[in-house]
């Protein structure tokens, strides 16, 4: 925590308390007296907005799990399974079910949303730069363990797209027996995970305890990731160090209200894809039951994947397409150190600003391509090659542009202080 | 704890070392347990083989049945099926191998390779890319196409375009009457 404590016990029983177990003391540290850059705007609220999301996900998830039933053994319809009737138990004759389950499905799209907002917030104003690269790691963790639960969380409903999203998933591991000669390492890994010789009972009911474990080693490593904030504190617009509390305001209630504000902001756009259009975002197809034997025409991931998916399809040999699409999200791991720039925020960074927006609507570009066909053309060009160039460059912003806009960058001169920056010359001086 | 040190390791460096060394196999036995449970159970490895019976199947039809979780695909191919698959080159398939568990690992994929008698075709539904099931008569070879990924196999069952890396695979298999084959 930058600087001593200003927790001052009000009641003998705090004052009891704090000398035995001090929870007061760093709750009012962390939580209410932190010392916060004054300028920090909309785009710093999504940690707030993500946490409300982590939340949301375990309040509906555990309820959901009373009445979900872990099982593909063959359902009261020929073709359906336990776990799809369960579902559908839940959408029809379960009170409120319907609108539980929702939220908790639509919530893993808002949850996704808000971290991507949340990233690329971090990749424009460079907060993974020193001193904050554990904070950006811990915070790849963190995305890779959402993944990794959304994942497992959509196989649970047990219809088509379930199925077919872990056949696929779990197979990539196949693609090491490319490089494991007669051992197949890789088909041993994917028969490991399933406990089958195929996506079955076994499958569904370890994705479910994971499904259900991972949250809470979520939640624990987003503590891990607000402690590594706390230590350097945050990261603000202008990208310039806090240099005195001229530069800072008590994270209550000023922020405590300005994310509280957001959160209810994020919370009516979360509410209205809810309550108006809560099959948006989802695929028709997985109200289909399971069937081992019939791949869908059209298998397409969840929105949140579709740039990855794109990039693994648009590679025509099986183990590289899979090792770019682990590579794409590793090398976010490595930022840090492949930004070779002195200035963090892309306020002062006019060239490197460019190549950022580039690599928005790369990211989104490869998400298009990975919702079409595999044969579908764009303005007359094969989406496949669009993917490929989109690939290339998601690539090349990483490993090319960042180490070497860096160095022949020059940017613009940073201002002298927070304060001055925001109040202008009526900025009081240090105290 | 002692203080002094010595260049010989002492009886309490080798207690030590050998705690640790034991407390670290001791662990890794322990944790097997909890990997090997993962696999497969003994129920799920007695699962038996299956009988096919290919009286109903029409030429040019190709059936889907269920083998070990998996789809299998029994086809019965029509003459030119079976004229364009032997008509291919073997420097034109991107797999050589037959892949076929009746024949020896390293057997050529020719299409006398790929099957017992040239009518029937009998291969795993599984693509060799992700483990998706190709849909038959699709694709520019007649064949299957995946359209998970847009792998496409010939009338062989070989893969010939797209992310695949294997030919679809063989399982052994037994005539028991003309009509009538087992799986497995």
């Amino acid at each position: 925590m930058s600087g001593p404590s200003t927790y001052v016990p009000q009641s003998g029983f705090t004052r009891w308390l704090d000398s035995r177990l001090p929870l007061l003391r760093f709750a009012h540290d962390t939580m209410l007296s932190f010392p916060t850059p004054r300028n920090l705007n909309f785009w710093y609220a999504f940690g707030a907005i993500l946490t409300f999301c982590l939340g949301v996900q375990i309040v509906t998830g555990i309820v959901l799990a009373m009445h979900f039933t872990t099982s593909a053994m063959v359902g009261s319809v020929p073709g359906s399974s336990l776990a799809f009737d369960s579902v559908e138990n839940i959408m029809r004759d379960v009170n409120y079910g319907w609108l539980l389950r929702y939220i908790h499905a639509n919530g893993a799209s808002m949850f996704f949303l808000a971290v991507y907002i949340h990233m690329f917030r971090g990749l424009y104003y460079g907060s993974y730069k020193a001193p904050r690269e554990v904070l950006w790691i811990l915070g790849v963790i963190i995305y890779l363990l959402m993944v990794a639960t959304a994942f497992m969380g959509y196989v649970l409903p047990w219809g088509q797209m379930s199925f077919w999203a872990a056949t696929v998933i779990t197979n990539l591991f196949s693609s090491l027996d490319q490089i494991s000669g007669g051992l197949k390492v890789g088909s041993h890994i994917a028969t490991w995970l399933w406990g089958d010789f195929a996506v079955g009972d076994a499958t569904l009911n370890r994705f479910f305890s994971l499904h259900y474990l991972l949250p809470f080693i979520i939640a624990a490593v987003v503590g891990l990731h607000i402690w590594a904030l706390h230590v350097p504190g945050n990261n603000n617009p202008l990208g310039i160090d806090v240099k005195g509390p001229q530069d800072t305001l008590p994270f209550h209630p000023y922020y405590t209200v300005k994310d509280a504000f957001y959160v209810a902001l994020f919370a009516i756009l979360f509410a209205a894809l809810v309550f108006f259009a809560p099959d948006l975002v989802g695929n028709p197809d997985n109200y289909i039951p399971a069937n081992p034997l019939v791949t869908p025409a059209d298998i397409v991931p969840e929105w949140y994947l579709l740039p990855f998916y794109a990039m693994l399809r648009s590679i025509p040999q099986k183990l590289v397409g899979v090792l770019v699409l682990g590579g794409a999200i590793l090398v976010l791991a490595f930022i840090p150190w492949l930004d070779t720039s002195r200035v963090r925020s892309n306020r002062f960074r006019p060239l490197m600003k460019q190549f950022f927006w580039l690599f928005v609507v790369d990211c989104l570009l490869l998400g298009y391509c990975g919702s079409q066909g595999v044969d579908a053309t764009l303005v007359g060009v094969p989406l496949v090659w669009v993917a490929r160039l989109g690939t290339i460059y998601y690539y090349a912003f990483f490993l090319l542009i960042m180490p070497l806009v860096g160095i022949i960058e020059t940017p613009k001169p940073l201002p002298d202080g927070i304060a001055k920056s925001v109040l202008g010359a009526s900025a009081a001086p240090a105290e | 704890m002692a203080t002094s040190t010595t260049a010989e390791p002492t009886r309490r460096d080798f207690l030590y070392v050998a705690t640790g060394a034991m407390a670290a196999v001791g662990a890794a036995v322990a944790v097997w347990p909890f990997i090997d449970q993962m696999n497969p159970s003994s129920a799920v490895l007695a699962l038996a083989s299956i009988e096919v019976d290919l009286a109903p199947i029409q030429v040019g039809q190709s059936i889907t049945v269920k083998f070990r979780g998996h789809p299998l695909f029994v086809r019965r191919r029509s003459p030119k099926e079976i004229a364009e698959a032997r008509a291919v080159a073997l420097s034109d398939l991107p797999d050589p191998v037959a892949r076929n568990e009746n024949l020896p690992d390293d057997a050529p994929a020719t299409d006398a390779n790929r099957e017992t008698k040239p009518e029937w075709l009998i291969v795993s539904g599984v693509c060799t890319h992700l483990g998706c099931t190709p849909t038959a008569f699709e694709g520019d070879f007649g064949g299957w196409l995946c359209h998970c990924h847009g792998s496409q196999y010939d009338t062989a069952g070989r893969i010939r375009k797209g992310p695949a890396p294997q030919n679809l695979a063989i399982p052994t298999y037994a005539y028991l009457s003309p009509t009538r084959i087992k799986v497995g």
